[in-house]
């Protein structure tokens, strides 16, 4: 392997920058790198010829004042993009070519990256362990046949085994800091609204947020700054200045106050979790900060009423693919509903089929009060719990996950075990607010395990600085023995 | 109505029957784009040139709202005399159809954008009034073609997207010719306000037609039959009188109504079970997470009322008052913008009451002969004035001016032109008049003897014969005046 993919993003770059490397050199060897890998499964759509195309373009006028100069970036096959496959992990959209590129990736390559790839995913990025994709399992780096977490398990298997220097994913319940936590790297999901969802393919759009997910801090402040900004094409895009993160990243928090909220402390939890969790609260003490402990009362109802709004949303969502216009169609079936029901029957796989039918269920007539309605409401008492938490504190530290990544298999047919991997992630979603997941240390199985920090509305700097502040401090290491490229 | 109308009632077997009809009627918003995209509405273009990636519901595709859409819902919510309501949600309505790309029609469900409302109806025994219930934006569907090909359907997506205002009334309809009324005075205030161009031939205005019957004197209301998406005023008011003799037969053999929507099969002239309530379709209806609430700005709402152009009710007030017109003309002339506007661009110079007369007598007779509006008549307004001013000033005579409308209303010829051509204008010299009556007079000696002894009918002889001998242009009241003087 090149030592050139092991760097940062941020350190790529700025070679790139100083014109110490070039743009093909640095696209080769992630090239090289995905060649090499055989059992990951991370890649749909590869784009090695385009990439290098591009790359050689970039080298012979190069933009160096761009965030993102030169640098290939592979990204969950959930963004559309313009000529090439786009799948969302679904048999539904095999062979789906766009002709029309994402906001977000627009933005990456506006800021001079280019595309590499199109990462695996959960089927419609609904699951925890990107088991339900239809183009197969994915792997994570640390160890053989453990899954990466989900839905964006694909950006960060990759993103761990350096086939790609950053990535993006999405987030509608935890799909970014989940499998970030379980592959010991950083992932954000930002303030809803603060990343366009234009050109992403759809699952719960009061939820769904896109965000970075990279090796470090500073690499996921670069990558924020060059997805954010306002677009007049999406209704829920939130309308404000641009923000330099990277620029202003700081590890100087001292006097800042951090909740620690005693709901987050559930039961069966292993005790390394726990003992990450006080890790975490004595470095930011030992950095200056002030401990508080704070209560988030309905945060056990978070779980369930995701678990409507999520589905609810989805079934509404997912009803465009009916073989009419793009798409899988199923050759059987005599008129337009059998050939709906062939069509959506052998398309969609069991999960998003399970979610399909919840979501179809909750808004039936006579149920709505009972369950979106409810859920809605719920939605806003964590809301208001969140509210009134950071009325004093300025950030919230929790653990990312309840566990370590687990076998591939382990949790397939146990859809609640495998809901239960969102808990700590979901109540940030329903909230609309950013939290990041860091690789904070290793359990006994030498897993990585995460800290999430929480902030209140568009306060991702705030957060980027804390996280940076915490990295330092802890020193994650992966240890990876590249198993992948024999 | 007034007391003294006459009610519409259905004779059944045993007793008189009473029919309650409330409609939906769908307007298309009068607007270059769609509800939420930039694609162009303009009706005719080829199947699918008309048709966004947001319209055909491509993966990752969301809606951005029209804010002119918005407005123009807002000013016909004012001409109905509505509540404008500041805050209100865009739902999903979840069906699966082949020409509804998204599987769901973003629609308004508990929050419409305007409330409750009222208009008058002009009926020949006097006004009615009838409540609005809501109004509420939404958007059409495409168009499924089924006859192009034996085995396949096509689907032309151009109307996906396009705006529509659901305008719900009241059930305070209760006969055929009250719809008729009902949708028309609609159409005309959409037409003023320029939300809707009423064209019911495209599809622009459409209705759903709620039909119960009740026994004459009952107050409560009887199940009723929902009648799908009918496209004319006509078969409107076909489709209310099968219905309501369908429903009156039933329940005098002692059946009952089952609530179900029905479709009105214009060539059999019947309606038809569509599905039963057990049918129904569960909309799962739910707010569009991709939408925020629409909170209008108060400012703008009071914009718009200030600039909300004068509506045939107050304009039919002001013609009875200033152009001093009967209710019946004043009426007619508002009905539609179009003649309103020729009325008043033609009394801008010219005689009200020659103008009231032509437009109502000779033009419409005209656009009738043809089946053409006011706005494709080649007697336009202007050329209109010109004719009654001819009149006026005594260059032509009523009956020549008659013969002169006869040419305009073919050619589109000026009526100057057409005077001066012809030679239509009168002889209006009394020296040339006289020395005609005098030539008459001397040819006719006995007869003015006959006259001159009391023989009064023969005036009118004379008359003819001035007229004869000038070729008809002579000025008819010149010649009385000096054939009176000649004959004393």
């Amino acid at each position: 392997m090149s030592e050139l993919t092991k760097k940062s993003l941020t350190e790529i770059a700025n070679l790139i920058k100083k014109k110490e490397i070039k743009s093909e050199e640095v696209t080769q060897s992630f090239i090289k790198n995905i060649e090499k890998d055989k059992k990951l499964n991370s890649f749909i759509t590869k784009c090695s010829e385009l990439a290098l195309k591009k790359a050689k373009d970039f080298d012979k006028k190069p933009k160096l004042n761009n965030l993102l100069p030169g640098i290939p970036i592979a990204v969950k096959d959930l963004f559309c993009t313009n000529g090439v496959k786009t799948t969302a992990g679904s048999k539904m959209l095999e062979n789906f070519i766009p002709n029309y590129e994402s906001t977000i990736t627009n933005n990456l390559w506006n800021e001079g990256a280019f595309l590499l790839g199109k990462l695996n995913c959960d089927e419609y990025a609904m699951g925890s362990s990107n088991e339900t994709s239809y183009f197969g399992n994915v792997m994570n780096p640390i160890a053989e046949n453990t899954v990466p977490g989900g839905s964006s398990g694909g950006s960060a298997s990759a993103l761990t085994a350096n086939l790609t220097p950053a990535t993006i994913g999405t987030d509608t319940g935890g799909s970014i800091r989940q499998p970030a936590s379980f592959t010991g790297t950083v992932g954000l999901k930002p303030t809803y609204g603060l990343c366009s969802r234009w050109g992403i393919v759809a699952f719960a759009s009061s939820l769904d947020q896109a965000g970075p997910m990279t090796k470090s801090v500073e690499d996921c402040a670069l990558m924020l700054e060059a997805m954010a900004g306002f677009d007049e094409k999406d209704s829920t895009s939130i309308n404000k200045k641009k923000e330099n993160y990277s620029k202003n990243l700081t590890d100087k928090i001292k006097g800042l106050k951090i909740g620690i909220p005693k709901e987050y402390r559930v039961e069966g939890m292993p005790k390394e979790i726990d003992k990450l969790w006080e890790n975490g609260k004595k470095i930011l003490k030992d950095s200056g900060a002030e401990i508080i402990d704070i209560s988030l009362p309905n945060t056990k109802y978070a779980l369930p009423a995701y678990y409507i709004v999520a589905p609810a949303e989805a079934s509404s969502n997912l009803a465009r693919y009916d073989g009419v216009k793009y798409g899988f169609r199923s050759s059987k079936g005599n008129n337009l509903i059998e050939m709906y029901e062939n069509t959506r029957s052998e398309g969609f796989g069991d999960e998003v089929k399970r979610r399909i039918l919840i979501g179809t269920y909750v808004l039936s007539s006579g149920y709505y009060d009972a369950y979106y309605l409810k859920a809605q409401k719920v939605r806003q008492l964590i809301k208001n719990d969140f509210d009134q938490a950071f009325k004093k504190v300025d950030t919230i530290l929790t653990p990312s996950t309840p566990s370590s990544a687990f076998k591939i298999g382990e949790k397939k047919d146990d859809p609640i075990s495998m809901y239960l991997n969102d808990i700590f992630t979901v109540p940030v979603n329903l909230a609309g607010i950013p939290a990041i997941s860091i690789p904070a240390g290793h359990d006994n199985n030498k897993f990585p395990l995460g800290l999430q920090l929480i902030a209140k509305p568009l306060d991702e700097q705030k957060l980027l600085n804390i996280a940076f502040a915490v990295e330092k401090k802890i020193n994650f290491k992966q240890m990876l023995n590249r198993w992948w490229e024999k | 109505m007034s007391e003294k109308s006459e009610k519409y009632l259905l004779s059944g077997e045993k007793s008189k029957w009473e029919v309650v009809i409330g409609l939906e009627v769908h307007a298309q918003v009068t607007s270059n784009s769609k509800l939420f995209s930039a694609s162009s509405t303009k009706f005719g273009a080829e199947p699918n040139t008309q048709v966004s990636l947001i319209d055909s519901a491509f993966p990752g595709m969301l809606p951005v709202i029209n804010e002119y859409c918005i407005q123009q819902a807002v000013k016909t919510g004012l001409g109905l005399n509505a509540k404008i309501n500041s805050y209100s949600v865009f739902d999903r309505k979840n069906y699966f159809y082949a020409d509804l790309p998204q599987g769901y029609q973003i629609s308004q469900y508990k929050n419409p954008i305007v409330g409750e409302g009222e208009i008058t109806l002009d009926l020949p025994n006097g006004s009615k009034k009838v409540g609005i219930e809501r109004l509420h934006l939404e958007q059409d569907a495409g168009k499924s073609i089924h006859d192009l090909d034996p085995s396949s359907t096509f689907v032309d997506l151009n109307r996906s997207g396009v705006a529509l205002m659901e305008i719900v009334s009241k059930p305070d309809l209760r006969s055929p010719d009250e719809v008729n009324a009902y949708v028309k005075k609609l159409r005309s205030i959409m037409r003023y306000l320029g939300t809707c161009d009423g064209n019911m031939q495209e599809g622009s205005l459409r209705a759903d037609v709620n039909v119960s019957v009740r026994k004459e004197g009952d107050t409560k209301l009887g199940t009723r039959c929902e009648i799908k998406n009918v496209n004319s005023i006509k078969f409107m008011q076909m489709a209310i009188v099968y219905e309501a003799k369908r429903q009156v037969e039933l329940l005098e053999s002692g059946k009952s109504i089952d609530q179900e929507t029905r479709l009105f099969d214009t060539k059999k002239n019947e309606t038809r079970s569509m599905r039963s309530k057990e049918d129904a379709h569960d909309y799962r209806y739910f707010p569009d997470p991709d939408l925020l609430p629409l909170n209008l700005d108060k400012k703008l709402i009071e914009k718009i009322k200030k600039d909300l152009p004068e509506l045939p009710d107050e304009k039919k007030e002001r013609f009875i008052k200033e152009h001093s017109l009967t209710t019946y003309e004043a009426n007619v002339l508002v009905s539609e913008k179009e003649i309103s506007n020729y009325f008043e661009e033609v009394i801008k110079t010219s005689d009200k009451k020659l103008a009231k007369n032509w437009i109502m007598g000779d033009l419409f007779a005209s656009l009738n002969e043809k089946n053409i509006s006011i706005s494709e008549s080649p007697v336009t307004a202007k050329k209109m004035s010109q004719l009654i001013d001819s009149i006026s000033s005594g260059v032509i005579s009523g009956r020549t001016a008659k013969e002169v409308f006869e040419i305009m209303k073919e050619t589109g010829e000026d009526p100057k032109k057409i005077i001066e051509s012809k030679g239509l204008q009168q002889k209006s010299d009394p020296k040339e008049l006289e020395k005609i009556i005098d030539k008459i007079l001397l040819d006719n000696k006995d007869k003015a003897e006959q006259y001159k002894s009391g023989k009064d009918k023969l005036f009118g002889f004379f008359v003819g014969q001035v007229m004869k001998e000038s070729g008809g242009k002579a000025n008819p009241q010149l010649v009385n005046e000096i054939l009176k003087k000649k004959l004393k």
